[in-house]
């Protein structure tokens, strides 16, 4: 094993959560995102302009002489963490994470410089629940032309581009207007499905889609840790503050004991996973250990994350039931990233690969 | 100001005067002491140099590739760990030069005086006396001029108490008030008569710790630890840095418990079911992040911004040895049926890795016990770390004598 890893934030990144954080209390509170899953355009396209144009946070990732900001995976999970608290409906993690991987694993500089302007919008189109190194659903590339359809695809309708593997082993770039891209009614609904249809749509190779696909999702998997622990420390943190507020039996529920040990109990689980997380940002940034932290950080993350979310509805009992209180998007959120970039299950059937813990 | 590279000049000097080849190991620990090299953020003349903690590691690693003897510090964890802070932030100045090198080279092992049969997660309430002898306790602030103190009792749970020549030792002074009020911190000589040690035969068959038994025991004054009826708040420095001492190690992967049942799955396949896969890669994945969460915690340290997770840390630890040694023992199967000794055996440390499946099966049992048990933790967590209402109180005003034993 190499160098310990840096597991603290620097104050660059401490400025840089204070920034996302400002901007998302005006353009992501939990009434307005409520508001806008009822809508007809679940995405919220303007807080994205202002993460993506104002503060060009879509091209981290990307080096500098390629378009983008020339930073690293740990300023994206710290941008992560952010949106995971505020169950932000924005294409982040699918755009400025898991497309712009690929096309880094690829020579498409001019669409990647786009993406990283945030001006473009970018999807990969392998169904959510696929994990790194996971089978995955390839269309039909005959006569120069794509065939077929792919189910369960985050954010294909906020985009512009999808990159799409074919049964020819490359990955193509298609232009959304020439895909037809139908709304699945998706559990999570602040980060919506999509079926993707191609029916002889033109596609511009870009490169080798298994390698690519592959390094899209392990990003994608270990920088969704920090999404939830986002998730669950701002469910922590709201269950705090509500059972300090609430009475019963004329003292504040939070200080009945049975509910502080729960409590102090998911604190730890919630520290833990910020431990976690910040390991599989950092290495990734440094390349470094990196497959054995994506699935230490994704075997540990959705057990917390969803557990946090239930524990936040339990605790606010009857109003956590309600659709006003925002708890629920948290538990849609906790409950689909469970599933999202690989099962806790699938990432520890990697894992004992991985440390030499065979199964029998 | 003392930087990283006085420290490594410094230590090129220990080394050159004291060449750990030709040295006796007392020897040379003694002289790193005397150079402020032992703890580098200690004051100059108590082994340190004032300098940042976090360039302790600048020391270690030179002297670590010069083959230089360490002062086997889990010999002295309570001294180390407990002892010399206190002494450090409360001590005179004679007690800081007394004690502080001995125990630092390990010449003087220490031990803990806290627990009592009646008074373990409720600590303050301990009944331990120890009475002036030159007059009752409504005379002891003006008592300065020495004189000796009185002390009775018994304490249990004292780890290593045989191996101790010292003891810090918590005794009530003032029954007549709240008990958090009426303590007082002293340092007991484990050589004085009236200082009976006898050992406590646990679970595992050995004795780790001891009864002590105090009958009778004279400590003078001068061996008084902070001001007298101050020793809860001198207690709260010891308690501290337990907790920090137990969360701040460094482990690599697999360095805990889980190392011996990885190694164990590894070697031995026929063992191997699929439902111990399972819980296994689950307690492998949960001892990973753990380990993270300390390596987190001790860089916060190092940065000079600790956090709260120490208490956390010391949870966690408890919950995955006793649910990873109860694996070993099941996954060993036949074996898991056999003990690998019931002697009766006084260590001078705790060695979970020298020890078998079984062994460590019943000794992790102590782990969310010692050092404040899982629920009262539990309960600081929730209060101290999240800000939740304290439980209700019923013994905050009422004098010592006149609560319920």
């Amino acid at each position: 094993m190499s160098a310990q890893p840096d597991l603290l934030y620097s104050e660059e990144e401490e400025a840089l959560r204070a920034a996302v954080r400002d901007l998302l209390a005006d353009h992501c509170d939990a009434p307005g995102v409520i508001a806008r899953t009822e809508s007809d355009t679940p995405h919220d396209l303007a807080a994205w302009k202002a993460l993506a144009d104002g503060m060009g946070l879509a091209g981290l990732l990307v080096p500098e002489d390629r378009g983008g900001q020339g930073a690293s995976h740990r300023e994206v999970a710290v941008v992560l963490e952010e949106l995971g608290r505020a169950v932000a409906p924005v294409p982040y993690l699918t755009s400025a994470v898991v497309a712009t991987e690929a096309l880094l694993a690829c020579d498409a500089d001019e669409l990647l410089a786009e993406l990283a302007s945030g001006r473009r919008i970018g999807a990969l189109a392998v169904a959510l629940n696929v994990a790194p190194g996971g089978a995955y659903k390839v269309v039909r590339h005959e006569d120069g032309a794509l065939h077929g359809e792919l189910t369960a695809i985050a954010d294909a309708r906020a985009a512009d581009v999808l990159l799409v593997p074919a049964d020819d082993g490359g990955l193509y770039a298609v232009d959304a207007t020439d895909a037809t891209v139908t709304p699945q009614v998706s559990f999570d609904l602040t980060r919506p499905l999509a079926t993707v249809t191609l029916d002889g749509a033109r596609g511009r190779l870009l490169g080798d889609a298994e390698a690519a696909v592959h390094r899209a999702l392990r990003a994608g998997a270990g920088l969704l840790a920090s999404e939830q622990f986002g998730l669950a420390e701002w469910t922590l943190t709201e269950t705090v503050r509500y059972l300090k507020e609430r009475k019963q039996f004329n003292r504040p529920v939070g200080g009945f004991q049975a509910l502080k040990h729960r409590l102090a109990q998911l604190w730890l689980e919630v520290v833990n996973l910020r431990a976690a997380a910040r390991n599989a940002a950092d290495a990734l940034a440094t390349g470094a250990d990196a497959d054995v932290a994506v699935a230490v950080a994704q075997a540990y993350a959705a057990s917390v994350a969803v557990h946090a979310a239930e524990e936040a509805l339990q605790l606010h009992a009857g109003i956590g039931m309600t659709w006003e209180h925002p708890v629920h998007l948290y538990l849609k959120r906790a409950k689909s990233d469970s599933i999202a970039y690989g099962t806790a299950g699938a990432h520890r059937a990697r894992l004992a690969e991985l440390v030499d813990l065979q199964a029998p | 100001m003392t930087d990283a590279a006085e420290l490594q000049r410094r230590t090129a000097e220990l080394l050159a005067a004291h060449p750990p080849a030709t040295t006796d190991r007392l020897d040379f620990l003694k002289a790193r002491f005397d150079a402020g090299l032992a703890w580098v953020h200690y004051p100059e003349g108590l082994g340190g140099l004032g300098a940042p903690r976090s360039l302790q590691v600048v020391v270690d690693a030179e002297l670590e590739a010069a083959g230089a003897p360490d002062n086997d510090p889990r010999r002295n964890g309570i001294g180390l760990g407990m002892a010399a802070p206190t002494i450090l932030k409360y001590g005179t100045e004679e007690q800081k030069q007394r004690y502080l090198r001995p125990l630092w080279v390990g010449e003087e092992i220490w031990c803990q005086l806290f627990s009592e049969p009646g008074a373990g997660s409720d600590l303050a309430a301990l009944g331990t006396r120890a009475v002036r002898e030159d007059g009752g306790p409504s005379r002891l602030s003006e008592a300065e001029s020495g004189g000796d103190w009185v002390v009775n009792g018994q304490k249990v749970w004292t780890s290593g108490a045989h191996n101790s020549r010292w003891a810090i030792l918590i005794a009530r002074t003032d029954p007549d008030v709240p008990k958090h009020a009426g303590i007082t911190y002293f340092i007991c000589d484990m050589t004085d008569p009236g200082v009976d040690v006898r050992p406590l035969r646990q679970i595992t068959g050995e004795a780790e710790f001891n009864e002590v038994f105090l009958t009778d025991v004279r400590i003078p004054d001068s061996r008084r630890l902070g001001e007298t009826g101050d020793g809860w708040r001198v207690a709260q420095t010891t308690l501290n840095n337990e907790r920090v001492a137990i969360g701040g190690m460094r482990l690599p992967r697999e360095g805990g418990m889980i190392g011996p049942v990885s190694k164990t799955w590894r070697d031995r396949p026929e063992l191997r079911t699929q439902d111990l896969h399972q819980r296994l890669l689950k307690l492998w994945v949960d001892s990973e992040v753990a380990r993270l969460t300390a390596e987190r915690l001790r860089q916060q340290l190092v940065a000079g911004q600790p956090g709260p997770e120490g208490a956390g840390m010391k949870l966690a630890f408890a919950r995955l040895n006793q649910e990873i040694s109860g694996l070993e023992v099941e996954l060993l199967g036949e074996e898991g049926l056999l003990y690998d000794d019931w002697t009766m055996r006084r260590p001078e440390l705790v060695d979970f890795t020298g020890r078998e499946a079984g062994y460590r099966y019943l000794r992790s049992k102590g782990n969310s016990i010692e050092g404040g048990t899982s629920e009262v933790l539990l309960n600081i967590v929730a209060e101290r770390v999240l800000g939740l209402p304290a439980e209700p109180r019923t013994d905050k005003d009422v004098a010592w004598k006149d609560l319920a034993r």
